[in-house]
């Protein structure tokens, strides 16, 4: 027994030693930390950062010429620009920046830097490139196409006169940032424009600069107090990578953090009851569908697929497995962009789409496979379709996989059916109209692989119809074609739009002010206050 | 017999001839590590290749146009023969060059540089603990053997094998950290302690304490304790288990009975008699469960936001970025490599049979 006591001993004086290390060090007030999944960062260059955590510390680090109104996407202002014009051939803008601005250096912002910023996004070339890209800008002719005039004066000349809006609006996404060019061309590398020292360093003139980051652990940002639209109302961000979500909860119940970004149903329950905690929500651009794959002879009936949107329950999912992420929504584009449509034709309804099976010649149904990724909500959303389908007949069989083998299946056109996710690429229309409803090329080899190509939907029709939109000069008109195509889209398209996400940021109450964007690029941490 | 002490040999000769045996040993030594680290290379560069996984979607993601996409295929390599991929890359390998991580943008070698020492730091606590607490329960549960404390320790141990590491970890943190507040939270430091002490070795504990930042130390020690615990408290299990079988099993031997016999006093028997002969075992047992620690423990890194070596690896496979994982493979390969020899040394030091 002797042994055992000295055991105890020690352990209890462990115990002590670590009770005694003193009070925990709480959040400074004038910094910001949140808890968050940032493992997804690959690179935070404006040029190729693409994905979710990555345009969003873009979006905090560095400015646009342009913005929009988060409550009004049809308002455009100014960021860096004062003012922009588009010439009568309709394909030379000419932008003027504000005068006295300053990067992060202290150098002064010139149409030259925002020149530069374009050219390499383009000549690079990585993946979000071709934002700029579709404009007819390519790596022979860009430096003649993009140009700083003077000091204050960048003029654009696009290949063809599109619709203003869509120039526009793709100018607010990450990718056209403008990079202070002074300091990167210090840390050019060969040809590669700064791109190896800009994925983990920054040089813009953002809300804030770039402090530390480090992969998978944590950034950190420090405000930045000249900025254009007046200091950031606290002084620093922290960013932690917490990928546990009950983790993430536990830290912000205890107040080691002020916002948890990632928690799930079960979390956000739990956390009903606590007083000190707040939810902040927004509608976010990522859509849910469920991708019929026309290769599949049964799948390319009208019937079968119509029938297949009338066996969903949207409803019944909205309230229970997608409860506060998600809301209901059946057309391709997200609220909260141009020409967005609020119509829901489509309930559960299994005799009508008995009846339709019927006419398509499979009154007792068929088999079918859906390639499902195993995360939530993917798997929640197969295994309430599979239930509704079996009511109707059909016998569908669900195929779980780690995400990049869905993906590389979804993209090798091999599936039946697969529930899978949208998020915009940029913040205009034609992003999601010309992948959910153009095919240029149905053959396997073909260029452009739209999701209308991965569930080889050939629409010759509606792919002039959506080229049109791109160049229809009158806002209102393009709005117009938009809004049409969708409602055509929903009776014949192989895609059943279910959901779009909410975002939601679980935060202590002292901690108010942060903006929630239609798209992670407009995530802002800048009106964030603690008090 | 046990124990016994060999008696000096001091020919000159022999201590030739045993040079000669040793840098033979050494050569063939230095032949099956290299062998097996080429294994291991192969082999999991073969297995990152064939998984049904496309390496370019990790890097352009999912909507990239398809130049961008065939482009960053052609630059991995990838239209080229297997063979010579490997071969291209174990020649850097040799050169000392493991290529980029695709997801964190830094060279393989600096992401371990990071990642590694955050592991050590959390294995070797746990070892550390798990090691005092671990040998002194198995020898208890032996002396007492089918006593309640033999029951007591057993139970521990069984409980140690068969609960999930990551509800322990979740479980403690509820207890510790949420209420009872003895602990620091997930992560390894509080925030307003970051980028307080420069790196020099990346283990915080050391670099605070050479650094004479005993606050910044206090800190990293009140992170460290919790997961460190629940890690330590699972070889705990594996080693009370193993030291409770290995003493038993020596305190049936005569020379026990002797030493009883002898009157030397009960405490001498167990401890510097029965523990000494099961060292050797020992240190191996304790050896394998140091080098399976360090391999990174995936889930307690992700249950702790412990930014180490496990998460990193297992990242990486899951996004197909094959230079990280093929980098950290054959850092985990190196570990266990050191580790043996390691306790091949011990054997030496512990058991002069062995020298």
């Amino acid at each position: 027994m002797q042994l055992a006591t000295r055991a105890l001993t020690v352990l209890a004086g462990l115990a002590i030693s670590a009770v005694s290390f003193g009070a925990l060090a709480q959040t400074p007030r004038d910094t910001v930390v949140m808890a968050k999944q940032i493992d997804d960062i690959i690179s935070l260059d404006p040029g190729e950062a693409f994905e979710a955590s990555g345009s969003e510390a873009v979006a905090n680090l560095y400015d646009k010429l342009l913005e929009y109104d988060l409550k009004d996407v049809s308002k455009i202002s100014g960021t860096l620009a004062q003012s922009w014009s588009v010439a009568s051939d309709g394909r030379t803008y000419t932008f003027k920046i504000k005068p006295g601005l300053k990067f992060h250096s202290g150098n002064p912002v010139t149409a030259a830097d925002a020149a530069w910023s374009f050219q390499r996004a383009v000549i690079l070339n990585k993946s979000p490139g071709f934002i700029l890209g579709q404009f007819g800008f390519n790596k022979d002719n860009v430096k003649e196409k993009i140009r700083a005039v003077d000091a204050q004066t960048l003029v654009m000349e696009t290949d063809a006169a599109y619709a203003p809006t869509f120039f526009y609006y793709c100018l607010t996404a990450a990718v056209a940032s403008v990079i202070d060019s002074k300091v990167a061309m210090q840390h050019v590398k060969g040809d590669d424009f700064a791109n190896d020292w800009l994925k983990t360093n920054s040089a813009g003139s953002g809300a804030y600069r770039l402090r530390s980051w480090r992969a998978n652990e944590s950034y950190t940002m420090d405000a930045n107090e000249n900025w254009v639209h007046g200091a950031p109302k606290n002084k620093r961000v922290v960013v932690r990578h917490v990928p546990e979500l009950a983790t993430q909860r536990l830290l912000l119940e205890k107040g080691d953090v002020d916002f948890a970004r990632n928690l799930s149903k079960d979390q956000l329950d739990g956390l009903a009851g606590n007083p000190s905690v707040v939810l902040d929500k927004g509608n976010k651009g990522t859509i849910y569908y469920i991708g019929l794959n026309q290769k599949n002879p049964i799948l390319s009936k009208p019937e079968v697929r119509e029938a297949l949107k009338w066996l969903v329950d949207y409803e019944g999912l909205a309230k229970t497995v997608m409860a506060g992420r998600y809301e209901p929504h059946q057309s391709f584009l997200p609220k909260g962009y141009l020409g967005a449509i609020d119509d829901k034709p489509y309930r559960l309804d299994i005799d009508k789409a008995k009846a339709l099976l019927a006419k398509a010649g499979y009154p007792n149904g068929f088999s079918l496979t859906m390639d499902v990724r195993n995360t939530a909500p993917q798997t929640d959303i197969a295994q309430a379709v599979q239930a509704t389908w079996a009511k109707a007949g059909i016998k569908l069989d669900l195929i779980p996989a780690d995400g990049r083998q869905v993906l590389t299946k979804y993209r090798a056109r091999t599936h039946d059916t697969t529930v899978y996710a949208w998020g915009p690429d940029y913040p205009d229309p034609h992003t999601n109209a010309e992948t959910f409803a153009m095919n240029p090329d149905n053959a396997d080899d073909a260029k452009s692989k739209t999701l209308a190509w991965r569930n080889a939907w050939d629409i010759p029709e509606m792919t002039k119809a959506i080229a049109a939109a791109v160049k229809e000069q009158d806002a209102a008109k393009r709005k117009a074609i938009y809004e049409q195509v969708q409602r055509e889209h929903q009776k014949t398209s192989p895609f059943i739009v279910m959901f779009q996400e909410i975002e939601i940021a679980a935060r202590r109450k002292n901690a108010s002010g942060f903006i929630i964007g239609p798209s992670y690029d407009n995530n802002y941490y800048y009106a964030i206050a603690k008090n | 017999m046990a124990a016994g002490r060999t008696i000096g040999g001091n020919g000159s000769g022999r201590s030739l001839l045993h040079l000669g045996r040793a840098s033979g040993a050494a050569l063939r030594l230095g032949g099956t590590v290299i062998v097996t680290l080429f294994g291991l290379l192969l082999v999991t560069f073969l297995i990152g290749r064939v998984v049904p996984i496309d390496p370019v979607l990790a890097i352009v993601g999912d909507h990239a146009p398809a130049d961008v996409y065939e482009r960053v295929r052609l630059e991995l390599g990838l239209d080229r023969p297997l063979w010579e991929q490997f071969y291209r890359y174990a020649a850097k390998v040799l050169q000392g060059d493991f290529g980029r991580s695709v997801l964190t943008s830094n060279p393989v070698l600096t992401d371990i540089a990071r990642f590694f020492p955050a592991t050590l730091e959390l294995a070797t606590v746990a070892t550390l603990i798990g090691v005092a607490f671990g040998v002194p329960m198995g020898v208890f549960a032996a002396v007492h053997r089918g006593r309640m404390v033999d029951h007591v320790v057993r139970v521990v141990g069984l409980i140690g094998y068969s609960v999930p590491v990551f509800w322990l970890g979740l479980i403690g943190l509820l207890l510790f950290y949420a209420k009872l507040g003895w602990v620091a939270g997930p992560g390894r430091l509080d925030v307003g302690y970051d980028d307080l002490v420069d790196p020099v070795t990346g283990v915080l504990l050391i670099d605070s304490a050479l650094a004479g930042e005993w606050e910044v130390f206090g800190n990293a020690f009140r992170h460290v304790i919790l997961p460190a615990a629940i890690l330590g408290y699972f070889s705990l299990a594996y080693i009370s288990r193993m030291t409770r079988s290995f003493m038993l099993e020596q305190l049936q031997q005569e020379y026990i009975t002797t030493a009883r016999v002898k009157g030397l006093a009960e405490s001498r028997v167990i401890w510097r008699h029965a523990l000494r002969n099961v060292a050797v075992p020992l240190v191996t047992v304790i050896a394998l469960s140091y080098a399976s620690l360090l391999e990174g423990s995936v889930l307690t890194e992700t249950v702790f936001a412990w930014p180490g070596l496990g998460s990193y690896i297992t990242n990486s496979l899951l996004n197909a970025d094959m230079n990280a994982v093929l980098g950290g493979t054959i850092v985990v390969g190196c570990v266990f490599v050191g580790i043996n020899l390691l306790s091949d040394l011990l054997y030496r030091l512990v058991d002069p049979r062995a020298r």
